[in-house]
């Protein structure tokens, strides 16, 4: 167990320095030279044509050095907490980030926990009235959150709740603890866009796992002992159909942390996703590869938590 | 085998001309397949949509009522009524004809992404299955690494890395896709593998490439066209999503995605800027999922039986 922690760790690892090197030279790729749009965006505009000046500031910025040794030097930089200052705003990052991740990784959090009591419930409901109403209704509602584009989704609620209806603020987000009732006002929205494709998704697994396990002999033995419903389904179906829906969880972090981005977007919510767009837009090269890192950073461990969690849940997993 | 064969007849569009190559063992195989595909109405519902969004992109040109670039500067954000179905947009473009366009971007994204990756991710997914374990695993490490990268990241910058436009896009989302396919490719080449016909065919002295073609070739390609009808789908929506960050295929191009970009803007006075087309890439997307669960339910042969 403790062997494999360490071997998931060192992948872990590896796969966060593997994303950076792909995107520090990805980056290196976009098209725009970063001290171009340094110059142009700082009030050093009258320095333009020198170019003599140019090449200083590469040099001080070590970008006239090959890419390789560019990229050892940020990391190093970055294992010491220091993402440098954004070429367009100028301020700096870590700073930056700071409120941002907090911010998203409570609305992304929130979102699973959501999507992880809503979409089995729901799967549950719909396995046990299989062919009923109700089944109908959240077969659908599931067929919807999977082929539903995110951005349409909060669109519709967008128009419908804050333009239509009024009842929600159309965007912005605040802190829990700094107001309570106006962050659940403005979070709705967000976290019902985020949390919907993941419902859907947990919704058809619990559904036809359930199906699978309600045909299973040790089911048809709790009813022949003559219990209740709720104790067949609750205290021996549902632990096995559970299982598959564990192996989502992974799919659904990546899922929900990829919808921030639109998410956060369309609902001006100051977070990762919204610095990533901004940055992304106006090649805002340090700010895009400190937020790629940090994100990626969040959806490995969060993987590793599931993986080792599913060992721990099904205990016919071995960990070699 | 039989399984193959209905791949071969069953793809009915023209695009998979170069699997016809057998004739049909039975007129039953034909009849039993078109029956479990079209056995739930959902997966009819589905097929039919397909097929109309597919004469929809074809006949862009005769149906769409105006050109979909064609600016009327008379007639901005005009309000849906008789000469404009839905009205117009912020530059006095026919929106109806702008949504008609779109889905020849969005068919033309889906399918040459499916293609990409579905290529890289078989040839790599084939290689895997037939290696031995040590080079195995090391492909499969490096395939749960890319499938644990969160995908959108890099397509953002591969997209723009790539100036976005539709090579672009594909690229990126190609790019990002394809270890889902290896998955699939790998392991179900590991399953056939340990059938005892291709220990058969082995001792009788069949060459490596003879086994994959003649067996491994043939089992792999049911799941294969599957996951390439749900890829479709999931493809187009991944396109809409850079589209409407401002990162994928840019205006002035009628692509659904930056449609609901620009139309968001007026969403107060004139949803159905942005509502319409969202509304096209649900449907589109929705209708290659059905589909894909109408082929595998027609495909699966552990569901054969069941569906007699």
């Amino acid at each position: 167990m403790v062997n494999y922690i360490i071997r998931r760790l060192f992948y872990a690892v590896l796969i966060v320095i593997c994303v950076s090197m792909l995107v520090f030279g990805l980056i290196r790729a976009l098209p725009g030279d970063p001290i171009e749009i340094l110059v142009s965006r700082t009030e050093l505009a009258d320095a333009q044509a020198d170019p003599e000046y140019f090449e200083e500031l590469r040099h001080e910025l070590g970008l006239d050095k090959p890419i390789p040794i560019q990229f050892v030097n940020w990391f190093a930089k970055v294992v010491q907490g220091d993402f440098g200052k954004s070429i367009i705003k100028g301020d700096d990052i870590m700073q930056s980030m700071g409120e941002r991740m907090v911010i998203t990784i409570t609305l992304g959090l929130t979102a699973f926990v959501v999507s992880n009591i809503i979409g089995p419930l729901l799967g549950i409901i719909s396995a046990i009235r299989r062919g009923k109403l109700i089944d109908n209704i959240v077969t659908f509602i599931a067929n919807i959150g999977i082929t539903a584009p995110t951005f349409w989704v909060a669109i519709l609620l967008v128009y419908l709740f804050g333009y239509v209806l009024h009842w929600l603020p159309l965007y912005g987000y605040t802190l829990p603890w700094k107001d309570f009732g106006l962050s659940l006002r403005q979070g709705i929205m967000p976290v019902f866009v985020m949390a919907l494709g993941p419902i859907a998704s947990t919704a058809r697994q619990t559904r036809s796992s359930m199906l699978e396990v309600l045909g299973e002999d040790y089911i048809r033995t709790a009813w022949a002992k003559g219990l209740n419903e709720r104790q067949v389904i609750f205290r021996h179906a549902l632990k096995n159909s559970l299982m598959p829906v564990v192996t989502l969880q992974g799919q659904m972090i990546r899922q929900i942390f990829g919808g921030s981005f639109i998410v956060e977007t369309i609902f001006v919510i100051p977070g990762m996703g919204k610095l990533m767009i901004d940055a992304m837009l106006s090649h805002d090269y340090p700010t895009i590869q400190a937020v790629t890192l940090i994100l990626t950073v969040v959806v490995v461990i969060a993987n590793l938590i599931v993986d080792l969690l599913y060992g721990w849940i099904d205990p016919r997993i071995q960990y070699e | 085998m039989d399984g193959t064969k209905i791949v071969r007849e069953q793809i009915p569009d023209d695009e998979f001309e170069v699997l016809e190559e057998e004739q049909l063992s039975g007129v039953n195989e034909l009849k039993r397949f078109v029956r479990a595909f079209f056995r739930r109405k959902i997966v009819v519902v589905g097929f039919i949509l397909v097929v109309v969004v597919l004469l929809t992109a074809a006949l862009a040109d005769v149906i769409a009522p105006y050109d979909p670039y064609e600016q009327d500067l008379y007639q901005v954000l005009a309000a849906p009524g008789p000469s404009h179905p839905l009205g117009t947009d912020a530059l006095g473009r026919d929106l109806l004809s702008r949504i008609i366009h779109g889905s020849r971007i969005a068919l033309a994204v889906g399918v040459c992404t499916v293609l990409v990756s579905a290529s890289i991710g078989t040839v790599i997914g084939l290689i895997a299955g037939f290696s031995d374990s040590r080079l195995n695993s090391l492909i499969m490490r490096i395939t749960d690494i890319l499938i644990s990268v969160p995908s959108l990241v890099l397509q953002l910058l591969i997209a723009s890395a790539l100036n976005s436009g539709v090579t672009g896009v594909v690229i990126a989302i190609g790019l990002t896709l394809f270890p889902a396919y290896i998955r699939l490719i790998n392991g179900q080449v590991l399953s056939v593998k340990q059938n005892d016909y291709i220990s058969a065919s082995r001792s009788m002295g069949a060459k490596k490439s003879r086994i994959i073609v003649r067996h491994v070739v043939r089992n792999v390609v049911s799941p294969l066209i599957v996951m390439m009808t749900i890829m479709m789908g999931m493809s187009i929506m991944a396109e809409a999503g850079l589209s409407f960050l401002g990162l994928g295929i840019l205006p002035p191009a009628a692509a659904w995605g930056s449609m609901c970009r620009d139309g968001y803007q007026y969403l107060m006075t004139r949803p159905l800027l942005s509502i319409a087309p969202g509304l096209a890439i649900m449907i589109l997307v929705f209708a290659f999922n059905m589909v894909g669960d109408g082929l595998r339910d027609a495909l699966d042969p552990k569901l054969r039986g069941a569906l007699k």
